[in-house]
């Protein structure tokens, strides 16, 4: 049996978890992160890659700020990792779009960017309302069904696989030590010092951070907190290689760095079960074609399922334990989006022993009941 | 670089290779046609830009990828040739639309 000791152990080491430790190294902490073999389920392996901010907070305003602060961090959190690694994650930020393919579905989604933006404590940021004709200046080679769109120049894309690898990278030329295959099964915590265990042995550390994904759910309860989130299916098509041709990303369509077109990415309630099936697929295909006709001419290379970590209400959880001092948890489906926020804000507050109270909206008391009522 | 086996025979089909005139026996894939035609390489990747020619010859290992009759990124080893074929090589990633 493995007996260790670190000073901040953090469990998951998907892009919220590398992100909080690769910060927490930063700032000269000694980091262990314990993560799960490659059977994991690994949202960080199957993300859709936008940085992005329109649509988002309709319901909890100060997300919305929460997302334009990270999106706005982006560029030094790329180019942070680039000093670092040296590997370039391909970070763009021109703006982006939202198609629509009818006149209904365009106004449903003009009349929710103004729900969402006539909350009374919202950040303003720019956004405008495109019709077909002001869609096709931006995008040349849109087909006729596309009835218009929203562009926010806030939002952006990455590669998101290069990100992953640049931020384990990153962790561990910060002397940050990672651990795969050490699934953890119980947490104790006694006079100050949690101890984490699994089939593997055992690591003592001062302080813990879950970021175990939809795993939080089952380890939060162990250490005085609550992460009621499951599982949310998305579906996932790729395309061979192409020539540039999409110069914005879309919500559902975007070009890689590499020239890929990756179509995404629909959500589904289907528990655990990640596999792919052929009506979504078909439907986000013909959704993908109908936008761009040109795309029905490349070929398919690979189609995937991800598992997206989603609260209640669809927003992260950010907490601290009450009863057991030193734990602290991080959970979200936007782990690109929000990464900046995560290596710099967050774990800026989990070494200083504090979570800021601005973040208190996070915490998942709001589920409570008398909250909600 | 390659040489034909003493007891191939066959029709003969002409087509192009990056607009030069080239032959080939009309049993041959585009692949087949591509080496014999002394064609060292059909593609630039389109990550590094390195050389690629056609390799496994069957269809697994997506080397040969050429433009054919205006069509990118079509696998020459499994397509057979044909008479007045347009065949180019390609340099990066194969454009979306279809090339005139």
């Amino acid at each position: 049996m493995i007996r260790e000791e670190t000073e901040i152990a953090v469990v998951g080491g998907g892009l919220v978890g590398t992100s909080v430790a690769w910060g927490l190294a930063r700032l000269g902490k000694r980091v262990t992160v314990l993560d799960e073999g490659d059977n994991a389920y690994r949202a960080s392996r199957g993300n859709f890659a936008l940085v992005w901010v329109q649509s988002k907070g309709l319901g909890m305003a100060p997300y919305a700020a929460w997302t334009v602060r990270s999106s706005n961090a982006w560029a030094r959190l790329a180019s942070s990792l680039n000093d670092e690694t040296g590997i370039e994650v391909a970070h763009q930020r021109p703006g982006g779009l939202t198609l629509s393919l009818s006149d209904a579905e365009h106004e449903r989604r003009v009349a929710q960017m103004q729900r969402l933006h006539n909350q009374s404590d919202m950040i303003r940021y720019p956004y405008e309302v495109l019709d077909h004709a002001q869609t096709g200046k931006l995008l040349p080679d849109i087909g006729p069904q596309v009835a218009g769109s929203i562009y926010c120049p806030l939002d952006g894309h990455v590669n998101s696989l290069k990100l992953f690898r640049a931020l384990h990278a990153a962790l561990a030329a910060r002397g940050g030590s990672y651990r795969p295959n050490r699934p953890v099964e119980t947490i104790t915590s006694s006079s100050g010092a949690f101890v984490l265990s699994g089939p593997w042995g055992e690591l003592a550390a001062s302080k813990i951070v879950l970021a175990a994904g939809i795993g939080n759910a089952r380890l939060g309860p162990q250490v005085g907190l609550n992460a009621p989130v499951r599982p949310q299916r998305g579906q996932i098509i790729v395309t061979e290689k192409a020539r540039s041709f999409l110069p914005y990303p879309l919500v559902t369509v975007r070009q890689t760095d590499e020239g890929g077109v990756m179509i995404g990415d629909s959500v589904e309630e289907t528990g655990f079960e990640n596999v792919v099936t052929l009506p979504v697929i078909a439907s986000m295909a013909d959704r993908a074609v109908r936008m761009f006709p040109m795309l029905a001419g490349l070929n398919v290379v690979r189609t995937w399922s991800a598992l997206r970590v989603m609260s209640q209400d669809g927003f992260p959880i950010y907490d601290q334990s009450v009863t057991h001092p030193g734990a602290f948890l991080a959970t979200c489906h936007s782990g690109v989006t929000l990464a900046p926020n995560h290596a710099f804000d967050i774990a800026t507050q989990i070494a200083a022993g504090r979570l800021a109270d601005d973040l208190f909206p996070y915490s998942a008391r709001r589920f409570h009941v008398p909250q909600a009522a | 670089m390659f040489r034909r086996l003493p007891d191939a025979t066959g029709d003969t089909v002409a087509f192009t290779i990056d607009g030069k005139r080239a032959q080939a026996y009309a049993s041959d894939t585009v692949a087949a046609a591509l080496l014999w035609a002394g064609v060292d390489h059909c593609r630039t990747t389109p990550v590094s830009g390195a050389k690629r020619a056609p390799y496994c010859m069957m269809g697994v290992c997506f080397e040969c990828l050429v433009t054919i009759d205006g069509v990118g990124n079509r696998q020459a080893c499994l397509i057979p040739v044909r008479d007045g074929m347009r065949v180019e090589t390609q340099r990066g990633a194969r454009a979306i639309a279809e090339e005139s």
